[in-house]
């Protein structure tokens, strides 16, 4: 209302100019409106701004909030670096580009991160291509194609998994899921084995403790979090656009493809990029799963090895020498440092289709 | 082309909510027809159901016929889709797809239809924002997002996606409300082109509009609240508001009520 009224005084200028921006095409109508407005010249009165206690408590518990979280990731960093950069000096190995791990301060240090560092990426991201259509199906299902009396229910469900504490998933992984992937994976290497993701690995088949295994019980663990956040996205999409769609004569999945991915394209990829985090730190369903091994990873899905994360907690209870557990703090860095870039590609992908939102 | 629509005997449903009771009516080819009416009498679900749009609302339901040149687009044989694909609508506020270019927006409802030759899309998107006067504006940035444009502009981008496909019918509900006066202006302007080639039905809270833009006007009322509404009177527009036969009209059009 008050708004109206400051913007009538200067506007009546404005009005003639925007009565002919009308009649030439090029200039939209609304344009004029801010000129006036922002070259008012009128000389600008001191505002009041009123504050009482409630203001400046809330401003000081907001911007404490938002310092505090800033600071402990700071914080998070430098005690890594602190703590990982006595070991590294004395490293005698590449830390980097080596694939041998020897923490063992007795022998001298000799440790690289390399082959830890391509397990834990490879893993994650075998989980990921597994997780990221089948949660897209599921909130699809869930938002659009789901009687809302299922939906609910079902949708609640998902979300169960997520609450499933993750030692569980890695016994059902070890104890259920590897002796039935046997067969499976058995196939996969016979028939399929020249090409090198299944060729033969350091890890028994018939066990099967296996990244294979690994990666399929992560993708299950990444499921609810990807759909989670896709539903809630996908719900979102605004009935106009939905209705557009189907007056021009669209189908259930034409009124889908043309409306909710584009506009849920964002938050899908967000969610499978904090998926992705959340597989890479994932620590003790792989330490249960994965077989440790000293041979080298050689790209198959049938090779045992260990993530970062799984490496880290089986050493955990012999940290009793600060120079050996600097060794596995350097890799817990690597991690750190992995998962903000993992972020940041997320970011980029969602920043580049900013202007179309 | 510009087919004729009769509403037989009409009942919406909205769950167990009668919405609309019995509304029968004519709107004849190249013709503008305007409802108007207070607000809950109806006549948006009158409109939304002569595309079957009234269905998708969850636990909406139509009972009735609706005949588009005779032929009854709510019989068991027909499907809604390819109902909306000949009768083509127009929302209350803007709606155009917010990922899509303004070219890749007017030819939306061609792609649905399987056209896939980038050369005949040009030239309908060319001619259907010619339709919908807006070329001159947009013909150097067909390949920016439609969302770039002003409200008027992204209104007649809809305009132009809903004539894109060469409907039978056009349907427009309250087209130029969320617009400023100037644009409402370009939007009339264009519906009286649109004339020569569509069957026009429009529902408008504006009289004036209605008076100035159509040629035959629908008054709908509700008997109280918490009852169906339903069509009092259907005429001349000039005679609507000149010498309406219900009392009720009158007592709306002179501003006494609603």
């Amino acid at each position: 209302m008050s708004d109206s009224d400051t913007v009538g005084r200067p506007g009546a200028p404005g009005l003639a100019r925007g009565a002919r921006g009308g009649a030439a095409p090029d200039t939209a109508p609304e344009a004029p409106i801010s000129t006036p407005q922002g070259s008012g010249g009128t000389p600008a009165q001191p505002p009041k701004v009123i504050t009482r206690p409630g203001d400046k408590i809330f401003k000081a518990l907001t911007v404490g909030s938002g310092v505090f979280v800033v600071a402990m990731i700071a914080l998070i960093g430098v005690f890594l670096l602190i703590q990982a950069i006595p070991s590294l000096a004395d490293n005698q190995a590449n830390f980097l580009f080596g694939r041998d791990w020897d923490a063992d301060p007795e022998g001298g240090l000799a440790f690289g991160v390399l082959d830890l560092l391509l397990v834990t990426v490879f893993s994650s991201v075998f989980a990921l291509i597994i997780a990221m259509p089948v949660s897209l199906g599921i909130a699809l299902f869930l938002t659009q194609y789901a009687p809302r009396r299922l939906a609910r229910p079902f949708a609640y469900l998902v979300d169960l998994l997520a609450a499933v504490p993750s030692i569980i998933y890695g016994l059902w992984g070890a104890y259920v899921l590897a002796p039935a992937l046997a067969p499976v994976s058995t196939w996969l290497n016979e028939n399929l084995g020249f090409i090198p993701l299944f060729a033969t690995g350091t890890s028994n088949l018939a066990i099967g403790q296996t990244i294979f295994t690994a990666g399929i019980v992560l993708a299950v663990m990444l499921l609810p979090i990807i759909t989670a956040i896709s539903r809630e996205v996908f719900d979102r999409t605004p009935p106009m656009q939905v209705e557009g769609a189907l007056a021009l004569g669209a189908t259930k999945w034409e009124v889908v493809r043309t409306t909710v991915l584009p506009f849920g394209r964002a938050g899908y990829i967000s969610a499978s990029m904090l998926g992705l985090g959340r597989a890479l730190g994932e620590t003790i369903a792989v330490l249960i799963i994965l077989s440790s091994t000293t041979s080298h990873f050689g790209f198959s899905l049938f090779d045992g090895g260990d993530t970062i994360a799984s490496k880290i907690a089986r050493a955990a209870q012999e940290f009793n020498d600060p120079r050996g557990a600097g060794a596995y703090i350097a890799a817990g860095l690597v991690l750190f440092v992995l998962t903000f870039v993992v972020n940041a590609f997320a970011r980029s992908i969602i920043a580049g289709h900013k202007e179309y939102e | 082309m510009a087919k004729r629509i009769d509403v037989k005997d009409l009942n919406l449903f909205y769950g167990k909510f009668h919405a609309v009771d019995g509304v029968s009516l004519a709107v004849p080819p190249r013709n503008v027809t305007a409802f108007i009416g207070p607000s809950g009498c109806g006549k948006s679900t009158v409109l939304r159901s002569l595309n079957r749009m009234h269905e998708v609302i969850p636990g909406a339901r139509a009972e009735g016929k609706v005949l588009l040149d005779g032929e009854d687009i709510y019989a068991s044989t027909v499907d809604p889709v390819s109902v909306r694909r000949t009768i083509g609508m127009v929302f209350q506020r803007p709606n155009p797809f917010p990922t899509m270019s303004i070219r890749d927006n007017v030819v939306a409802g061609l792609k649905l239809a399987g056209e896939r030759n980038g050369k005949k899309l040009d030239e309908v998107a060319e001619q259907a924002l010619r339709g919908a006067n807006l070329w001159a504006e947009v013909k150097d940035r067909l390949n920016r997002p439609g969302g770039g444009l002003s409200g008027g502009q992204q209104q007649r981008l809809c305009i132009a996606r809903a004539i894109a496909v060469q409907p039978d019918v056009l349907l427009m509900d309250e087209p130029c409300s969320a617009l400023d006066p100037i644009s409402t202006l370009a939007i009339e302007d264009l519906i009286q082109e649109l004339k020569k080639d569509f069957t026009i039905v429009i529902v408008t809270h504006n009289m004036q509009q209605a008076a100035r833009v159509s040629d035959q006007t629908a008054f709908f009322n509700l008997a109280g609240v918490g009852q169906p509404g339903r069509l009092v009177e259907l005429d001349d527009t000039e005679r609507i508001f000149s010498n309406p036969t219900q009392k009720a009209t009158e007592d709306y059009i002179s501003g006494r009520f609603g």
